[in-house]
This record gives C-alpha cells, structure tokens and sequence, in this order.
C-alpha cells in the first residue's frame, strides 16, 4: 500500500495551543456593558453597515456567563463600578476586556466626583480604544488587535 | 392686564422681593414663608394655571458673596395659556430648607432629591428625601462650591 505523507491527503499539523486560540479569536461572544453616548457607535459597529461579525463577532450576549470578551462602552461613574467589577467576575475564564472610548480609558474629560478614572482601576484590561467615541474603523481595528492577542496568548481551556 | 410677574406682584406684594424679566424670562422671587401657598394659588388660580413644573434646581452663591447663599429655583409652565414664569426662593446655609412642592406637582419628588444630592437643601414635608443620583456611601454634596474639586469618594478601587 502506499503511504501518503500528511501534505497529500490534505491535513496539516498544528499546535492544540493555536488551534484553540484560532477557534477562540473567531468566535468572540461579547457582553456590551453600554451606559453612554459610546453606545451609539457600538451599535454602528455591530450593526450591517460596518458588520463586526466578519470577525466572528456577531453574537452579543446579554449575560454575562455566556461571554468572553466583555465591552465597557460608555462612562463609568463610581456608583456604577461595583456592578461592572461583579458582572466581570460572573464571567467564565477565559475572558477578555475591551475598554471602548476614552471615559472607559482614562476617564475622559470627566476628571470629577463621580466618574472612574480608567476601568484598568477596576478590572484588567486587555485592549484600549480611544476616541470620543471612537470611530467604527477604530473599534474594529481594536477587534482585531485583540484577536491578535487571542492567537498568541496561552489560555487555560 | 400687566405681565405675569406684575400681576404676581400685585396680588401678593408683601411676599415678593424681586423681580425682573430679563430676556423675557419672568422671575419673581418669593420670601419663603408664603411660599406654599402662593405656589397653590399658581398652580390652581385659572389666572395662573401653571400645570407643570418643568425643572427645579438650585444655585449656590458663595463664590458671588450671595447673602443667602443658595437660590432654589421652579420653573413653571401653563400648558392651557402657553406662558411660563421662573420663581426663586432664597435660603440660608444654616437653614437650608424648603417646604416640599410634592404635594402639587408629583415630579418635584426626584427633583427636590436632586437638589438634596448635590445641594445639601431639605425639602420638609417631602416623602422619602434620598439622595438620588450619588450613592448612600457619599458624603457631602458636590455641587455646593466648597466641595473640593478634586475629592474623590469610590466605592471600589484605589481612593483618589
Ligand atoms: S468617550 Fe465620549 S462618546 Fe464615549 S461615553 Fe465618553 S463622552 Fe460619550
């Protein structure tokens, strides 16, 4: 009988680690934890015109046991805070944070009494998008910055 | 017939201080003793019939040396004669209290909340005075103009 090497029968060899994490960067479930005007561009982003589930992540979930990558789109103010810490730690591991706009990045200009300044005080953050709000391009190119880092990081699973 | 602000004049001159109507905004403001009632009559009187209150807040002075220190605010619309009127009471640091206007309009309730929120203003009479927009763990009311700026009151996270 002959023998076929692995190229001819049309398989490749890979890693478990890459194969998981190619699987995982293209089946992003996202939670949108949406409180402000940022809202409105992340629903352009998710809406037909830019169609953010050419990237595989098309699907939000609204709760948050069913999500990997957790959106804070919008200011976050201090009353607010311990809701977005408890809705993260409800999350299953492996989990990400995309922090959408520059109130979730810094604070903003909302230098005052009642806002957070930064959620990376809070919760870790994996992906910054700045922009007030940012564009729809902006959002998208943070996605894909974060599927980068999905391929290379190592995940338990 | 005079401007509506003469005429709240004219009917209760003992209890108007001021009044003026600046752009067209006609503003009496009110000693605060007669207060209730005058708002009762400005809401029921069909001369008046003010239906809506359509904001109240209030404002704090210090900086502008105003004795006393805080104006609170209502601004009244009629929907019947299309006219509106602006009315101000002014109230100590010290006796920082109004009498509610809950018990004729239903929306003074989370506005007066408001103004205890941020202002440090008690409104008696009122049915449940929390505060409304800050959580109860705060303390103090930011908009006063000597609340510092920069203070900072979190409930999770580092402090300041
Ligand atoms: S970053 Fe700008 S658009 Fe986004 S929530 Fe803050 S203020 Fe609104």
């Amino acid at each position: 009988m002959e023998v076929k090497t692995l190229e001819q029968t049309g398989g490749f060899t890979s890693k478990l680690d890459d194969m998981v994490a190619w699987a995982r960067k293209f089946s992003i479930f996202q939670y949108p934890f949406i409180t402000a005007c940022c809202g409105m561009e992340y629903m352009s982003t998710a809406c037909s015109h830019y169609d953010v589930d050419r990237f595989g992540a098309g699907l939000p979930r609204f709760s948050p046991r069913q999500a990997d990558v957790l959106f804070v789109v919008g200011t976050i103010s201090h009353k607010l805070a311990p809701v977005l810490k408890h809705i993260y730690d409800q999350m299953a591991d492996p989990k990400w944070v995309v922090a959408f706009g520059v109130c979730t990045c810094t604070g903003g200009f909302y230098n005052n009494y009642a806002t957070v300044q930064g959620i990376d005080t809070i919760i870790p953050v994996d992906v910054y998008i700045p922009g007030c709000p940012p564009r729809p391009e902006y959002v998208l190119d943070g996605l894909m910055k974060l599927q980068e880092k999905i391929q290379i990081e190592k995940k338990a699973y | 017939m005079g401007n509506l602000h003469d005429r709240v004049k004219e009917r209760w001159p003992h209890a108007v201080l001021e009044l003026h109507d600046d752009r067209g905004d006609e503003t009496v403001v009110l000693m605060r003793d007669d207060f209730t009632v005058i708002m009762k009559a400005l809401k029921e009187d069909p001369e008046f019939d003010f239906q809506m209150l359509m904001d109240l807040t209030a404002v704090d002075g210090k900086d502008l040396g105003w004795k006393p220190r805080f104006e609170v605010v209502y601004h009244l619309y009629s929907l019947s004669k299309n006219h509106r009127l602006r009315v101000k009471v002014r109230v100590n640091e010290r006796d920082a209290l109004m009498p509610t206007a809950t018990t004729l309009w239903a929306i003074a309730d989370w506005f007066e909340r408001e103004v205890w929120d941020m202002f440090g203003i008690r409104f008696e009479g009122h049915p449940d005075l929390r505060r409304i927009l800050m959580y109860d763990e705060f303390v103090g009311h930011p908009l006063r103009k000597d609340y510092p700026h920069n203070k900072r009151q979190p409930l999770i996270g580092p402090k300041n």
